[in-house]
């Protein structure tokens, strides 16, 4: 699976503090961090306490490019944030993201191609979350629809179902499941399937647990990516165990140690 | 109807390892011989690069092989009792662009030769021949153990490939192959998570993966080849869907597998039905290594002149008419 990493946003204090302090050391080692401990890919958010989000990105963006050259997600809901992140970015660059809306995908579709970047698609709208699986579909293949009209290859588009917090919306958990293995006949070629983790453990009092169970149930239902904290050990090594059942990699005694240094 | 190939794009990628110093590099061999470095699966040759054709070791003893069929010891018969002849008529006679050194008389059945004699033979082999080295235990874990590094040194900055390490018994050979340059075979019994796990352990040790290379144990034509054949292509997809502890190239010991066939060595006399002992063994190993090329081999370790003959055409056939090769 392919693993974002979490820890550089704006609404962790370390990272506030970083951004407050312009000390570049701060976020550099929570990158090499993450990288270690098993991230192919750093989200990077400004955090809502930001006032300048266009140029905090920047900075944070050329602060990690000095430590790795991984690829870099750059993670806000307004559009001219990403576009100024994109300014600054050398490394591979995945969008995060666009929503179902078309004045987000009008201004987003066009810049990740023109970025070769991978692109984030919630299946969300402005009219709201979606209740259901046959909604999440129906967004998803509006986004699908509109990257296949720009020529955006779709293999590098990944979808969203939209994780919610188990004890708001436990109704939902298996629309969210089944959401992200039939996103993948959309299409052919296939788009990608990506989750938020943390969210669906939000507001409750073993969220370690919430997270790691989820993942494995997500694995078995084919997801591609998530968005999580890689620093969770125990949540890493649920995830190599889960893809060893799934015959997605080969067993060995030492395969978690395999799978941390991959 | 013109037919539209479904061309796969790997993320991984075969390591590449080298065999052989030359005098720039500190040792003193004519050439270095690259094998490995694939991104696709064996010969398929538009889906990605294939940069290094699979190469062809000959195999000699240390002592006179006591149980190679006639057919097989007759090209060598004037110089099977002497390693240093056998490695200068394999490389003048033959071309051997490797020479591979069983020192199968250092096995306590099989002579017992100690490390010191073993160690000299080793010094005296690189003198008389500038091709790179394969040097080989007798797999007696004990001997190998006392035998080996002392090889290992004897060859120190030459670049050998050593072998093998196997799951219970590679931390010697991996501290020799460390401290004298010289890459590793990494054998397990047809087993792709003992190979893995194996190569984990012997990277632990501070032996970086690109210096290993795996023996995945082969049985010849009717003895198990299909069994190596599909560790190998399992193995291979690992590797290039990106698992890195998997991604070394392949050494086959086909000769010494193919040889072991009654269909290779009986006599006309004892099987009559099966052909003209002259040709069946050459058969039996020509079909064995075409077949573990089809499979990934990177290093095939050979006998007979004539196999080797026939496998260096199919070899060239094969890449010059499809490859980049």
């Amino acid at each position: 699976m392919f693993i974002i990493g979490e820890l550089i946003n704006g609404m962790y204090a370390n990272i506030a503090e970083a951004l407050k302090k312009k000390d570049k050391s701060i976020v550099q080692e929570c990158a090499l961090e993450q990288i270690q401990a098993g991230a192919d890919a750093l989200d990077v958010n400004c955090g809502p306490a930001s006032k300048n989000a266009a140029s905090d990105i920047q900075w944070l963006v050329e602060a990690i490019q000095e430590v790795t050259d991984k690829p870099i997600a750059l993670d806000s809901s307004k559009p001219q944030v990403i576009e100024s992140g994109l300014k600054a970015i050398k490394n591979p660059v995945i969008i995060n993201s666009t929503t179902s809306d078309p004045e987000k995908l009008e201004v987003l579709v066009p810049l990740a191609k023109q970025y070769k970047a991978k692109l984030i698609g919630l299946t969300i709208s402005a009219k709201g979350i979606p209740q259901n699986k046959d909604q999440r579909l129906e967004l998803a293949a509006n986004i699908v629809a509109f990257c296949a009209d720009c020529a955006f290859p779709i293999e590098d588009l990944y979808l969203d179902p939209i994780v919610l917090p188990v004890n708001v919306a436990q109704s939902q958990m298996n629309d969210i499941l089944e959401a992200i293995k039939e996103f993948k006949i959309i299409s052919q070629p296939s788009p990608k399937t990506i989750v938020g983790l943390s969210n669906v453990s939000q507001g409750t009092c073993v969220r370690a647990l919430i997270n790691r169970t989820f993942l494995t149930m997500a694995a078995a239902f084919g997801l591609d990516a998530a968005i999580l904290d890689p620093k969770d050990k125990d949540l890493m090594d649920a995830l190599s165990t889960a893809e060893l059942i799934l015959n997605k990699q080969i067993y060995c005694d030492s395969y978690l140690d395999a799978y941390r240094r991959k | 109807m013109a037919t539209e190939l479904a061309l796969e794009k790997w993320p991984g990628q075969v390591s590449t390892v080298q065999i052989g110093a030359t005098k720039k590099e500190g040792g003193s061999r004519a050439q270095t011989i690259s094998v490995g470095g694939q991104a696709s699966l064996p010969c398929l040759f538009k889906e990605g690069v294939l940069p290094n054709r699979p190469v062809i070791a000959f195999e000699i003893w240390d002592i006179q092989p006591s149980d190679w069929p006639d057919e097989l010891i007759n090209p060598y018969k004037d110089v099977s009792g002497d390693p240093l002849a056998w490695a200068e008529k394999c490389v003048n006679s033959y071309q051997a662009q490797i020479v591979a050194l069983r020192l199968q008389g250092t096995h306590t059945d099989f002579g017992d030769k100690n490390a010191e004699v073993s160690a000299k033979l080793v010094n005296r082999l690189i003198e008389a021949v500038a091709a790179p080295l394969i040097i080989l235990g007798s797999g007696d874990d004990a001997k190998d153990n006392l035998v080996l590094p002392a090889c290992s040194q004897a060859a120190r900055s030459q670049r050998c490939l050593i072998g093998s390490a196997v799951q219970d018994n590679y931390k010697t050979l991996t501290a020799a192959a460390l401290a004298d340059g010289h890459n590793i075979i990494a054998e397990s019994p047809i087993d792709i998570n003992i190979a893995k796990q194996l190569n984990i352990l012997i990277s632990d040790m501070g032996l970086p993966l690109e210096r290993i290379v795996i023996n995945p144990t082969i049985g010849a034509l009717g003895y198990g080849l299909e069994y190596a054949y599909s560790i190998m292509e399992r193995a291979r997809l690992a590797a290039l869907a990106g698992d890195k502890t998997l991604a070394c190239p392949f050494i086959a010991f086909v000769g010494q597998e193919s040889w072991r066939a009654k269909e290779a060595r009986s006599a006309t006399s004892e099987f009559p039905g099966l052909g003209s002992e002259s040709e069946r063994g050459i058969i039996w190993e020509t079909l064995t290594a075409a077949a573990l090329i089809q499979a990934g081999a990177d290093i095939l370790v050979m006998r007979h002149p004539k196999a080797i003959d026939n496998i260096r055409k199919y070899i060239d056939n094969l890449w010059t008419n499809e490859g980049q090769g």
